[in-house]
């Protein structure tokens, strides 16, 4: 095997100048001196503003809403409640293949969960909206409430069945192995919580709506706009500069977008509605809560003979939303035996949505935690019983890999951290103090998707160069890499490149989700800024006017943005200058990546709706990333106190287009992944289903002062049947397989197997 | 938040006009606004009290120290007087809050911060603190931040200070000064009230009395830690915390004084505890015995349960720690 550390990864070793280098982010500036406008900062002359008001019952019934006095308060323009909201027209189906929504009712009077919207005032300012809202009295019939998957009257839920999966025969296998581990692991609801809460500006002219909203997916937000208001997609403009996070919450319009949009149709003037940080935990979903049990059978060796998993996650009682438990049990390993189950436990919670490492997460946490036990069963160190268990190629589906490094992750891995030096038994570690000390190893993965999109190029008189598309960069660096991505292809500099993103009249974007878009976008750019060089040197070489023409020269190459004879840079002529002697204002390129003879409406189709995700490399190969996190916690069990003391994390994700920026995502990853460890999870109240901890004072994730030193480092190589480009997912890995790595680390330093989450002070006290 | 009037009050008379006639005193602002900001409360009008000469930290007569209500939390916590003599309110400060917090958060104010109770928080809930006679939604929820002590059917908050936790095991006083031109000065323990019926009512202040300083005594021993136990290693209420102050004289404990956060409507403290260490030598049998006869009393919510054996814990590891060498 090649020594990991002696190669070059990630970096510009397919010779690109400056994709792959450390680029600082070119929007950093701009957001540090609060000169990047985000969506609510648009402030429309003759901005009215909205409030949304939620239901305080679990489930039941708005009887009546009295808004008599609310609607005599001071500045208020209109009341919306469930009795005298325009019903919404159905937008086409989301969900492939699935038949479509139905119209939409914003304040429906039945109340499936607590928090569920239920009115909405629109007053001259926020304050008169809020006040007016206070007044509203609403009469409710409560119904029976189902407050979550941990009720008791919650039942065993029902079976999801298209995520089955028999392999082999995994019960006789589970039987005849030598080691065997059972246990049930636990995760809760989480919440995407990004610091930019939701909210939208509407306003109209004519026929033709304008939303400057959040959004990590322009064109499937715009499509609902237009199916509500029953306008075509061209006509409505959504934009989306700057995102201040997403983590999934952000791909579908909402009720706070139609309210704001409805209220502007009606009032005539501009509308805007902020979601407060209370309502961000009950206007959309965060991760369902989920429960595994986990069988696993090993022959003398640790080699897997079986899995057989059993699993449960929550939903809504009106979505099925699958949170799949096996995204990560079935492809991880090589295990010739695996059968696994899931069940969908309806209760009375807002429809659970995708949230960082949807599935892989909890799936994960389950896994790795009972790989360590598994481990320690078999005494067999937990790195060595990974390594033996590599799966050569997917598991589940026979593909090969596009590439799989986790092995040169683990193992230059444990050499960073020093795992050679780990007692194996535990509570043989302590610090100075006499608190205990461990050592903990998981490791995770996420597989990609494709998707299609757009890219554009525009290089115009002055010599300036812009990079357009659909596509949006929610604070992880689309901006950066796609000027990067465009000074390669085309001969310039990034600081020449301006990059346009965010506005649905730019070329179709992709979703920025499932850690697609840099991929996607930078392999379109390329293509784009390739066609723009092509087109250059072409009329460089061809047009009246040009200082090459008739020079018999065959072709020219460009340097700095300065066109040029081949190895000849003494005769060299900006851009610019070429445009202004053959006359030109403007060139102008759009590439794209659909199936050649796509008709425009299955164009459509596929940019708006999850019709357009498809596996990458046409699904000849398996594509996905993969990593290794090592971790050492302290754990001081007078006060049940656990705190992450070092993390060494490595990275397979292909070629990484700027490291600098990809460390930034997986070391936000692994802090993320803490937070899930540790700290985060929604406590629902047990008798109406309310998150009690709806604020960034109770909801707890971590501060500096929580999170150590963290070492990432990448063992990817340019991975080209996964992107063009040769990158592979990097936004969401970095949190996969952190809680587990940490939990591994608690019962190395305690003893304590910790298989519920968030490991929280009373999960330590009330265990030992 | 509802529209109010603001006046900046120019004397202490003037403030404790405005007060007695129903405007809410303003110092820091940390905590009134944000309730505020989500209608918990709604004064008509406020009267910000920043404009007083109460910003000083004096010495008394007798070694104590006088703590203007003004000071700033951070200014308290950064006072070398404080910190050589009174070490332990010096570690509480900075236990609480953040940075930016505590150079807004006044002495008076931290005094005066409400419950984190998360129903108080919710005007939609019923809660007897926010709403007198409306019922306590927290009883029978989630009740991980409540009290072990002196909870009531109406009512099981616990005040969630750092800083008076210390104050109450320094002996501290609070200055109050009435419209009527009389001056009080109170213990932590008659200046907090239980909830009882009233939870509402937190304190022996009436409208127009001001709280005008702290008065620290000289201090009881040398030896004194506050110890707090929370989810995460900064910027979160102590789930509990202790703070003692003790000295040990030929081998054995003197002085023992011990006050308990996070576990009741006011700091704790618990007087058979300390008579129980009084003279003792310092043994890990003693300690055990201090905690359990601490805990002894608790009536747990359910979800807050685990803080009976964490704070015997904690009471133990303080108690070792203040005694070692
Ligand atoms: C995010 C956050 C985290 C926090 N974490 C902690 C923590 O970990 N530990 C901790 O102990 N605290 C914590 N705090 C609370 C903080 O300590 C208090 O908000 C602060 O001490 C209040 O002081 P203030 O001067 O701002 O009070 P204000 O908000 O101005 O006033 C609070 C109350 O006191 C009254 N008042 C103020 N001064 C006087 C006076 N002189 N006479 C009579 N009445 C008066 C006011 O009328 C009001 O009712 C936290 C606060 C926040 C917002
Ligand atoms: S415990 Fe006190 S503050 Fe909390 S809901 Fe009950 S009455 Fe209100």
């Amino acid at each position: 095997m090649t020594d990991p550390t002696k190669r070059k990864h990630g970096d510009a070793s397919d010779g690109a100048l400056h994709l792959g280098s450390p680029l600082a982010r070119v929007d950093g500036d701009r957001k540090v001196r609060g000169e990047a406008a985000y969506a609510l900062d648009a402030a429309p002359a003759g901005l009215a503003h909205g409030v949304l008001v939620r239901g305080t019952i679990g489930a039941g019934t708005v009887l009546s809403v009295d808004a008599a006095s609310a609607r005599q308060s001071p500045g208020v323009l209109m009341v919306f409640t469930p009795f005298d909201t325009p019903v919404l027209g159905a937008p086409d189906s989301f969900l492939d293949g699935t038949p479509g929504e139905g119209p939409f009712h914003v304040f429906p009077a039945s109340i499936l969960h607590w928090g569920q919207a239920v009115a909405a005032v629109i007053a001259e300012t926020r304050q008169q909206a809020e006040t007016a809202a206070a007044l509203l009295r609403i009469d409710y019939a409560p119904g029976d409430v189902v407050p979550s998957i941990l009720s008791k009257d919650a039942g065993p839920g029902v079976p999801v069945g298209a995520v089955d999966i028999d392999r082999g025969d995994a019960e006789a296998a589970l039987a005849g192995s030598v080691f065997r581990v059972e246990a049930t692991y636990e995760t809760p609801r989480e919440y995407h919580v990004p610091i930019e809460p939701h909210g939208a500006v509407a306003w109209w002219e004519g026929d033709r709506l304008t939303v400057r909203e959040p959004s990590q997916w322009i064109d499937a937000m715009a499509r609902t706009y237009a199916g509500w208001f029953g306008i075509p997609f061209e006509n409505v403009r959504l934009i989306s500069h700057f995102v201040g996070g997403g983590f999934g919450s952000k791909v579908t319009a909402m009720t706070h977008g139609a309210v704001a949009a409805l209220a502007a149709r009606e009032l005539g003037r501009p509308v805007k509605v902020a979601v407060t940080r209370a309502q961000n935990f009950t206007a959309h979903g965060g991760r369902a809560a989920t429960r595994q049990t986990l069988r696993l059978g090993a022959d003398a060796d640790g080699r897997l003979k079986a899995i057989v998993q059993d699993g449960e996650s929550e939903t809504s009682v009106f979505v099925p939303f699958v949170e799949q438990l096996n995204a990560a049990t079935s492809v991880m390993y090589d295990v010739p035996n695996l059968r696994s189950r899931q069940r969908l436990v309806h209760v009375n919670t807002v429809t659970p949505a995708h949230m960082r490492a949807p599935g892989k997460h909890p799936s994960a946490f389950g896994l790795e935690s009972a790989i360590d036990e598994l481990a320690h069963l078999a005494g067999i160190d937990p790195v060595e019983l990974r390594l033996r268990n590599e799966a050569g190629f997917n598991p589940q589906t026979g593909q090969p890999w596009s590439s799989r490094r986790l092995r040169e992750a683990l193992v230059e891995g444990a050499r960073r951290f020093g795992w050679k030096d780990r007692p194996a038994a535990p509570r043989s570690m302590r610090d100075a103090d006499g608190a205990f000390l461990g050592w903990g190893v998981a490791a995770g993965l996420f597989p990609a998707l494709d998707h299609f999109g757009e890219a554009g190029l525009r290089v115009d008189a002055d010599g300036s160069i812009e990079v357009l598309s659909a596509g949006i960069d929610m604070g992880t660096g689309t901006y950066t890499i796609l000027a990067q991505a465009a000074a390669d292809a085309l001969g310039v500099l990034p600081g020449d490149v301006t990059v346009r993103l965010g506005d649905s009249e730019l070329p179709s974007g992709p979703l920025a989700g499932n850690s697609l878009l840099a991929g996607v976008m930078t392999g379109l750019v390329h293509k784009a800024a390739a066609a723009m060089r092509e087109t250059i040197i072409g009329l460089a070489l061809t047009e009246q006017g040009s200082p090459f023409r008739g020079s018999e020269l065959n072709t020219l190459d460009i340097t700095r943005g300065r066109i040029h004879p081949t190895l000849d840079e003494g005769r060299a002529v900006p851009i610019a200058d070429l445009l202004k002697a053959i006359g030109r204002d403007r060139i102008e390129r759009i590439e794209d990546n659909f199936p050649a003879g796509t008709s425009a409406q299955e164009r459509h189709r596929i940019m708006t709706t999850v019709a357009g995700l498809r596996p990458p490399d046409g699904g000849v190969s398996s594509v996905a990333s993969w990593c290794a996190h090592f971790v050492e916690v302290k754990v001081d069990e007078d006060f049940g106190t656990v705190r992450v003391r070092r993390v060494v994390s490595g990275f397979d994700c292909g070629r990484l287009y700027n490291p600098h920026l990809a460390a930034s995502q997986f070391r936000g990853g692994i802090v993320m992944g803490i937070g899930q460890a540790l700290l985060e999870g929604g406590r629902v109240d047990p008798r109406d289903g309310r998150i009690v901890n709806d604020n960034l004072g109770d909801y707890l994730i971590p501060t500096n002062a929580d999170i150590p030193d963290i070492e990432v480092f990448s063992v990817g190589e340019p991975d080209f049947r996964a992107a063009p480009m040769g990158g592979k997912p990097v936004g969401e890995i970095g949190i996969v397989g952190v809680a587990p790595a940490i939990c591994n680390a608690v019962f190395h330093a305690t003893g304590q197997r910790i298989r519920r989450l968030p490991l929280d002070i009373a999960a330590l006290l009330s265990t030992n | 938040m509802r529209p109010f009037e603001f006046t900046r009050a120019e004397s202490a008379a003037d403030a404790m006009r405005l007060a007695g006639d129903g405007a809410t005193i303003i110092a820091g602002g940390t905590n009134l606004l944000d309730l505020m900001k989500l209608e918990v409360m709604a004064p008509q009008a406020l009267v910000d009290i920043n404009r007083l000469d109460l910003g000083d930290i004096d010495e008394a007569e007798g070694g104590g120290l006088r703590i203007g209500a003004l000071v700033r939390n951070s200014d308290l916590a950064a006072d070398r007087r404080v910190r050589d003599a009174y070490p332990m309110l010096a570690e509480a400060l900075l236990a609480g809050a953040s940075g930016q917090l505590r150079n807004k958060a006044t002495t008076g104010g931290n005094l005066l911060q409400r419950t984190r109770c998360y129903y108080y928080y919710d005007t939609a809930m019923p809660c007897n603190k926010r709403e007198p006679g409306s019922g306590c939604q927290a009883i029978g929820g989630i009740t991980r931040l409540h009290a072990l002590f002196g909870a009531s059917e109406h009512c099981i908050a616990t005040h969630p200070s750092d800083m008076a936790v210390a104050l109450r095991a320094l002996d501290a006083r609070v200055e109050i000064q009435s419209q009527d031109g009389v001056t009080r000065m109170l213990p932590l323990g008659d200046f907090y009230r239980l909830p009882g019926d009233t939870p509402h009512i937190e304190t022996v202040l009436v409208p127009g009395d001001l709280i005008t300083a702290v008065l620290l005594p000289a201090p009881a021993g040398a030896r004194q830690t506050y110890r707090k136990v929370r989810d995460r290693a900064s910027y979160a209420f102590a789930l509990v915390s202790v703070a003692g102050v003790l000295d040990v004289e030929d081998g054995r404990i003197v002085r023992p004084a011990l006050a308990f956060g996070g576990v009741g409507h006011m700091p704790w403290r618990n007087p058979e505890v300390e008579a129980l260490l009084e003279g003792e030598a310092p043994s890990v049998d003693l300690f055990a015995e201090a905690a359990a006869r601490l805990v002894a009393e608790a009536e747990p919510q359910g979800g807050n349960a685990f803080k009976i054996p964490l704070l015997r814990r904690t009471l133990q590891a303080v108690l070792r720690e203040l005694t070692e060498a």
